[in-house]
């Protein structure tokens, strides 16, 4: 039921990149725990500006934990205490009264720094550049009903597509890997029939972007596990460790 | 007619228009496409599927989005499905079919030859989609399987559990960032689209605001593509992401794009209802569930007891009784009406009585819960993290909250707006879902649109009319953005204490003021008088963020109040048209209910001699907006009063 606390936000300030950043503390008094702690930074938001400050800058936009924009940390954690919620689903209902919530961006070499907890996640979007597609022209596909995928197939496929690019998994690695990110792409396609023809070359290339961009390697902490949002199974990482070691369409990256 | 709008429909018979319409249409070779330069804003359904396949022509594409990846664009929340018209469940269907429920759920406002089109197309998106590698969900033997939706007698519903708008969306953006990859789309993100170009009357660029920089940059192209979605933001609190804007429309609105029928707006009746009034936006819970989930409210006013000790007789499951044909099933804006009517008249339940129950015990004890948690379990999670409640033990509290917008800028049969060269695509246009679109066919147009109609017809206009080189120092491109440093100045002034000190007031309050006005006077039900008051209340309102407004320069180029304020102003004059054209429009349909046209029955009461046209309002500088009619003829369906009882 609908109760008001008090928060304590320990926030992440920094005006733009250059400039140094550094913690800040606010007091939130009497908030709806209905609200969720994006809800709350809008409030405190408002009281800054009203005051003439600037707000705190965050990422976010459907609010709904399907587009992937939002996410810091809270507390040390991706997305905070809550499994399978990305931060703009995490409603104050799961704090305590008058609980201290540390807030900071996430960090990563491959993530530059925008303004307090924003940071610029495009070097995940470069790496589905560099071959997570199927290539197909529109107006040259086979009939739907051609290429039958089992219902198990599809629903593995789906588990692994679910991944809405946030980036925990990134921020959340000892090595600020993204490979889960890069492994979830590759089994959502290279499970169904569609994925077949370019599968290994799309492992090879997506895994070669992965690491010119600055992400790291895998050590097996499975911290990206735990931190998804949507859930992906680390399990994915092991299976594209062996896609990277498949004689398939691409024979010569198979023998490196 | 309107010696201004030609909408451009091929003559003769409805069910071929299309075809004898591309065979018509002229083509350009590869070698020349390569020359010719397009801009696309918006990288949702429409716009990214519409950059991709035009880039697969050899167009060189770029594509204008707002956000930082073209994934997050607010298509990636649509939640049940994308209609075709397959047959796949050997229930009847056709492309017929899908036309006539496209037509008739429109309540007889669309063009058939539009609505036409779009079933014809309807199955060669599934393929397409499937092609990209598209999860959808599969029965055993691995066909495709299909769910039936509302306002449909069918099942010819394609979906990806409850994320079939996010699986569509990457198979678009992927296909998009293919094309980046062969160096044929370059990708410029976070920029707010804020002035449309026109060079002697033809669109020919955009003027954007860099988000990280705030530079304002002209990009020039040989013709635009608008894709940049609806405004139902207009309300405040709605299902649309909270960045969802109205501003690239209405810049184009200013240049000469007519808007139409921008009271078409659809409140969907299953989302989760508000609650706090710090709640920034509603979420809503797919149709899908309607499936399902039964909708009752106890059959007593002010009956607070708990559901469970709510017995059958003492439940009253309206939309069963009220609709035995369609039951839970009738389309959108009967369900939302109905539940509104209810709760208004002190039935409803929860917080301020502001919702009614969805009931999925039936469901439940038929056929077991692993089979609901895999049908809905990714929704009914986000129900039990939004509300705190267990949806599995106790029913779901549901209440309609904005969701889509029929209206949009006026466009003809090819997608090409009031200002030639501009193309509309998707939400952003007034579209074939006439005064009420049905359930998951939103998805259905924007992917028509992008992957199959303009492909065709912007590359016919480029034919046609072969525009000259603009570079980004032509004269158009240099007042465009100086016109828009200008707004940007006016904005800040106001806002800083320029002028009177600077206000305390930030954007989101004028927007929560807003939203409220809207949704009061120009949401499920509308009236006369409310619409006349809510006029002057608007300029009450346009006032006050004129002084009040709080609006500092803290010297960051990366300025999130700036881009809000720019928005809320676009949706200021919005809202204004909105309303006039509420007003203007005496008669009831589909989802623009005038309480003073119904059926004794209170049901929608159509107008056709006197409305059975498409209103297209034109800016005025300096004066009011003036509206144009473009009357609708039906031929191959004879309107009827839509019933689902």
């Amino acid at each position: 039921m609908s109760r008001s606390i008090a928060l304590t936000l320990r926030l992440w300030r920094q005006a733009c990149p250059e400039a140094p950043g550094g913690f800040e503390t606010h007091r939130l008094e009497a908030v709806s725990t209905d609200l969720s702690l994006l809800e709350a930074l809008d409030q405190l938001n408002e009281r800054l500006i009203a005051v003439g400050q600037r707000p705190v800058g965050f990422e976010h936009d459907c609010r709904e934990g399907i587009c992937g924009a939002c996410g810091f940390l809270v507390n040390g954690q991706a997305h905070g205490p809550r499994a399978a919620t990305t931060v703009c689903q995490l409603y104050l209902r799961e704090f305590e009264d008058g609980a201290t919530l540390t807030l900071e961006p996430f960090r990563a070499r491959a993530f530059a720094p925008l303004q307090d907890l924003a940071v610029e996640r495009t070097a995940l979007d470069r790496i589905l550049e560099a071959g997570g597609y199927c290539s197909v022209n529109t107006g040259s596909a086979p009939e739907a009903n051609a290429l039958l995928v089992g219902r198990e197939q599809a629903a593995r496929a789906f588990d692994a597509a679910s991944c809405i690019g946030c980036g925990a998994c990134v921020a959340s690695c000892r090595n600020a890997s993204a490979s889960l990110f890069t492994a979830a792409k590759l089994a959502h396609l290279g499970q169904l029939p569609q994925g077949q023809p370019e599968r290994s070359r799309r492992a090879q290339a997506m895994v070669q972007r992965m690491a010119a961009e600055g992400f790291g390697d895998c050590s097996s902490h499975l911290e990206c596990e735990a931190a998804c949002p949507k859930q992906i199974s680390a399990d994915w990482i092991s299976w594209m460790q062996r896609e990277l070691r498949r004689q398939g369409d691409n024979p010569a990256a198979a023998r490196s | 007619m309107s010696a201004v709008l030609d909408p451009r429909i091929p003559g003769g018979p409805v069910a071929t228009a299309w075809q004898r319409c591309r065979e018509e249409l002229p083509l350009i070779s590869p070698s020349n496409k390569r020359r010719l330069r397009l801009l696309v804003v918006g990288s949702g359904l429409a716009g990214a599927s519409a950059a991709a396949a035009l880039a697969e022509q050899g167009y060189r594409v770029r594509l204008i989005t707002y956000h930082d990846s073209p994934r997050r664009a607010h298509s990636v929340a649509a939640q049940g499905g994308i209609n075709a018209a397959r047959n796949d469940a050997n229930d009847g269907d056709s492309v017929e079919r899908l036309f006539r429920d496209t037509v008739r759920g429109g309540d007889f406002r669309a063009r058939e030859a539009g609505c036409h089109r779009l079933a014809e197309i309807s199955g060669a998106i599934i393929d397409h989609c499937v092609a990209q590698g598209v999860p959808f969900a599969r029965e055993y033997g691995g066909t495709l399987a299909t769910r039936s939706f509302g306002g449909a007698q069918v099942s010819r519903t394609f979906y990806a559990r409850g994320q079939t708008g996010q699986q569509l969306l990457y198979g678009a953006t992927q296909a998009l960032m293919r094309q980046v990859a062969a160096g044929r789309v370059e990708l410029l993100s976070r920029r707010d689209m804020l002035e449309l170009i026109t060079v002697d009357g033809v669109a020919r660029g955009v003027v954007c605001r860099h988000q990280l920089s705030g530079e304002l940059e002209a990009f020039t192209a040989h013709a635009v593509l608008l894709a940049s979605g609806g405004y139902s933001n207009v309300y405040y609190l709605s299902t649309n992401a909270v960045k969802s804007n109205a501003s690239a429309i209405l810049a184009a609105y200013r240049r000469g794009a007519f808007l139409a029928n921008p009271c078409f707006t659809q409140i969907h009746p299953t989302c989760i209802p508000s609650g706090d009034p710090g709640q920034s936006k509603l979420t809503l819970m797919s149709e899908s569930l309607r499936n399902d989930g039964r909708l009752w409210l106890p059959l007593r006013a002010g009956d607070d007891r708990p559901p469970a000790a709510i017995p059958e007789p003492e439940r009253d499951y309206f939309l069963e009784r009220q609709y035995p044909a369609y039951g839970n099933m009738v389309p959108r804006d009967v369900a939302s009406r109905r539940a509104q009517e209810l709760c208004l008249a002190g039935r409803g339940v929860g917080p301020g009585g502001r919702s009614v129950y969805l009931d999925l015990a039936e469901a439940i004890e038929r056929e077991g819960r692993p089979a609901i948690e895999t049908r809905y379990g990714n929704l009914l999670e986000m129900y039990e993290r939004i509300s705190g409640e267990d949806p599995y033990a106790t029913p779901l509290r549901i209440y309609p909250a904005p969701h889509y917008t029929m209206g949009g800028l006026w466009v003809d049969y090819q997608l090409m707006s009031t200002v030639p060269g501009l193309f509309v695509l998707g939400e952003a246009n007034f579209s074939e879902h006439g005064a009420n679109r049905l359930g998951a066919s939103a998805l259905m147009q924007g992917l028509a649109d992008g992957y199959f109609i303009a492909p065709a017809t912007v590359t016919a206009w480029l034919a046609g009319a072969p525009q000259p080189s603009v570079e980004a120092d032509h004269p158009a491109c240099r007042g465009a953005l100086a016109a828009v440093t200008e707004r940007i100045a006016a904005l800040r002034a106001r806002g800083s204490g320029g002028g009177s000190g600077g206000g305390r007031r930030p954007v989101d309050a004028f927007h929560r003021e807003l939203g409220a006005l809207m949704i009061e006077a120009c949401g499920i039900s509308r009236s006369g008088p409310a619409l006349s008051r809510a006029l002057v209340e608007l300029e009450t309102l346009r006032a006050a963020f004129a002084s009040e407004l709080a609006l500092a320069d803290h010297g960051t180029p990366i300025d999130p109040e700036l881009e809000k304020a720019l928005r809320l102003e676009d949706f200021v004059q919005l809202a204004e048209l909105m309303l006039r054209d509420a007003l203007s429009r005496q008669e009831s349909c589909g989802a623009h209910f005038r309480e003073e046209h119904q059926t004794p029955e209170g049901e929608a009461l159509r107008d056709d001699a006197r409305f059975g046209h498409i209103a297209a309002w034109e800016h005025v500088p300096g004066g009011e907006p003036r509206c144009h009619l473009e009357p609708l003829q039906f031929t191959a369906i004879t309107p009827s009063t839509r019933s689902y009882r």
